[in-house]
């Protein structure tokens, strides 16, 4: 995690750069304005919403792994929590009939995230590390497991379920068709986008970075470090506690699967394999998964496990996540260098794909075999029929995979290199 | 009363010891590589569905040799060929890297073996009652579970104190560059105490499968309270794992029994909750009901008060 937080414009253009930024969060929110004109099935406006809730929930959460440098395994906690009190406080609204807009209930979300940062972390944030991961599970396992205790707030198995409309409506807004609602989601995220971002250019954003990469130097500049990774963590908190919020109105439900660890370990994927060090990467990640989660559960059963096998190959292979991958393209583009890489990732790409065919294949082959077994054990690829009871595209499937493993770690080094040597080249350009 | 706390006694021993087979591999790999490995509890898991899967094929008893040394194989492997290449980004990565693979195995089990628990029976040996004591049985299992554990245990500290290897495995917690200066190779060491590590989970799920429910969620279920044991016990301190193996299992196995809520216990006293609160759930739930609570309890107190553990030497 060396790389910059965004916004550092190319020295060579004269756009100076406040207008800039100010062009990229218009033309941001413009097509969050316009997307729903381009997918306007309800299948994609309910995409739409979650991703608009996960982009929220993921720079939240980057806001302590990339940004302070804190690993949590627990951070659903915020975001539950903050779905829990909204439903409850739209109860209230509804019952006793307040004037309160449904716009204005993410605010209980936040004031929830950021009331209960603070009290956990005030515990948690005195130590960093390995420790404060240790709390941060240990904390996520017993609010989930009180939560189960706790069914008069939590309400059990069943959750804690709303109706939307009973808010106040605001020019004839009752939020009952899902378009408004995704308006709702894109416009808080939106503003917490631009909050999230400003947070990283204030003086306090900048010591997160401090405390991230050298809190020894941190704390000997005169800072306390607890201090900064204790306000993070509450702010980071209150943006969760909002995306938990719109996660309760999106659904009209809270429920006991939005605080638990495997709430955690998504968004923590999202934010990693977007990329935890570059403000966008976030973004990306929770885009992409959000996307695949739809789109792959449609495809395969075994969807998951393909999720986990992406994980791990990003986490040894790309550290720095997608958002790092096209970091380090950037210099290169600029000097105008990319032609020069097209021929050693053409060549890479063959090999890659035979690699992600071949391993696809198996998996899918075994699934036919065990899961679904009694349905069929035909696997259905279109133009091919294979049934998986017969030797051949096993063969098949373990000497694509071979093949790709073996001509890609032939390749991987040199391929390497040249990128190398280009952004190298591209840099001496660019930066001289 | 008397019954209950000899066999709630009995129960939580034979948890903890179980507790113990596994938490003591963990705290090992995490002295030696300073990683703490998310995937171990997914070792175990492991171990239970390849002791089935030999169970059905060849039978009990080789399963539960053949189960553990498959599963030390994969976990040297997965030491040798990924986590080391994962260690030149930090510890961060690792632990990241050791999150997802125990994601992978819990999905590689669904799709092999499928999301309903297996039929993994005792083997029929030992199925029967070892003792009677008030009208209550004591199964033989839970019995050989407990020697079997009690054996490792005795076993694994005689190898780290008594032979030549565990002298090696000491001084490579402590001192790895001095322990490599003298001629031994230490990521070697390093990947063998890895894979030993596993195959203690493997052999821990061999042995709980037919007691315990093997289910593709067992790993997510006993994998943060193994955390507790080892953080509760001193993050590297194997006397500490143990102690914490123990407590943790009692605790668990008695509050289960124990049918006590702080309103039952207060109320004798004359202080009630005023009115029907948020809290009322809490205060009214018993004991039993907040068992699943009270190790995590444990580890945030710990965490926070004392840092370093039971036993443990160094800060988490």
């Amino acid at each position: 995690m060396t790389q910059s937080i965004a916004g550092t414009t190319p020295r060579h253009r004269t756009i100076s750069p406040l207008l800039a930024s100010v062009g990229i969060w218009l033309a941001a929110g413009l097509v969050m304005l316009l997307l729903p004109q381009v997918f306007s099935s309800g299948a994609s406006l309910t995409k739409l919403c979650l991703m608009g809730i996960m982009v929220i929930f993921a720079l939240a959460y980057n806001m302590l792994l990339g940004q302070t440098g804190m690993l949590s395994f627990g951070h659903a906690v915020y975001y539950g929590l903050g779905g829990f009190f909204a439903a409850h406080a739209m109860m209230i609204i509804s019952g006793e009939k307040l004037a309160v807009p449904l716009a204005a209930v993410p605010l209980v979300g936040a004031l929830t995230g950021l009331v209960f940062g603070v009290i956990f972390g005030a515990a948690s944030t005195r130590r960093a590390g390995t420790a404060f991961a240790m709390i941060s599970l240990g904390i996520v396992e017993l609010v989930a497991a009180l939560a189960l205790v706790m069914t008069g707030f939590f309400g059990g198995e069943q959750g804690v379920s709303f109706n939307r409309t009973k808010a106040l409506a605001l020019f004839g807004w009752k939020f009952g068709p899902q378009i408004q609602v995704y308006y709702l989601i894109a416009g808080w995220c939106f503003v917490s986008m631009i909050a999230m971002y400003f947070i990283t250019r204030t003086p306090f954003g900048r010591m997160c970075l401090a405390v991230r990469e050298n809190p020894e130097r941190a704390a000997f500049v005169g800072y306390s470090t607890q201090g900064i990774r204790f306000i993070a963590f509450c702010l980071s908190g209150a943006f969760a506690g909002i995306a938990g919020a719109l996660a309760a109105i999106n659904f009209e439900i809270a429920s006991n699967s939005m605080l638990g660890a495997q709430q955690s370990g998504t968004v923590l994927l999202m934010a990693y394999i977007g990329g935890a060090g570059h403000f966008a990467g976030p973004i990306v990640g929770a885009v992409l998964i959000t996307l695949l989660q739809s789109s792959l559960s449609d495809i395969t059963g075994a969807w998951q496990l393909y999720f986990g096998i992406m994980f791990i190959l990003v986490v040894m292979f790309v550290p720095g996540g997608l958002a790092g991958l096209i970091t380090l393209h950037g210099p290169i583009a600029r000097a105008g260098l990319l032609p020069r890489l097209a021929v050693p990732y053409a060549k890479a790409l063959v090999p890659g794909l035979l690699l992600v065919g071949g391993g696809a294949l198996i998996i899918e082959l075994t699934y036919k075999l065990t899961v679904e077994r009694a349905k069929t054990t035909v696997l259905n690829l279109g133009l091919l029929q294979l049934d998986a009871k017969t030797a051949l595209p096993w063969i098949a499937a373990v000497i694509l995979l071979a093949a790709g493993a073996w001509t890609l770690r032939r390749l991987g080094p040199g391929i390497a290199e040249a990128v190398a040597a280009t952004r190298a080249e591209a840099l001496a350009r660019v930066g001289a | 009363m008397l019954e209950l706390v000899v066999f709630s006694t009995l129960n939580g021993l034979q948890y903890g010891v179980l507790l113990f087979l596994l938490a003591s591999g963990l705290t090992l790999i995490f002295s030696m590589m300073g990683v703490l490995n998310f995937a171990h509890a997914s070792f175990y898991m492991l171990g239970a569905y390849l002791g089935y899967q030999i169970t059905r094929t060849i039978g009990y008893w080789p399963g539960l040799l053949i189960a553990p040394l498959a599963v030390g194989l994969l976990g040297a492997g997965v030491e040798r060929f990924c986590l080391r290449l994962v260690h030149r980004h930090g510890h961060v990565a690792e632990l990241l890297f050791t999150f997802g693979l125990a994601f992978v195995i819990e999905e590689v089990v669904v799709v092999l073996w499928g999301r309903v628990p297996l039929d993994y029976r005792v083997p029929a040996l030992l199925d029967f009652p070892a003792f009677t004591l008030w009208d209550t049985t004591y199964p033989a299992y839970k019995l050989f579970m407990l020697v079997i554990s009690v054996a490792i245990f005795v076993a694994l500290l005689l190898l780290l104190t008594r032979t030549r290897v565990g002298l090696i495995i000491q001084a490579s917690l402590t001192h790895p560059n001095m322990v490599a200066m003298l001629g031994h190779n230490v990521p070697r060491i390093f990947m063998m105490v890895f894979g030993a590590g596993a195959a203690l989970a493997g052999l821990a799920g061999a042995i709980a499968g037919p007691a315990l429910v093997t289910q593709p969620s067992m790993a997510a279920l006993l994998g943060p309270i193994l955390f507790v044991v080892v953080v509760f016990g001193g993050l590297g301190s194997l006397a500490g794992a143990f102690i914490a193996s123990l407590i943790i299992g009692l605790v668990q196995t008695f509050a289960i029994a124990v049918n006590v809520s702080l309103n039952d216990v207060f109320l004798p006293l004359g202080i009630s909750l005023p009115a029907p609160a948020v809290l009322g759930d809490l205060w009214n739930a018993t004991l039993a009901q907040l068992g699943p609570v009270i190790p995590y309890l444990l580890l945030v107190l710990m965490l926070v008060f004392r840092p370093t553990g039971l036993m443990g030497t160094r800060e988490t």
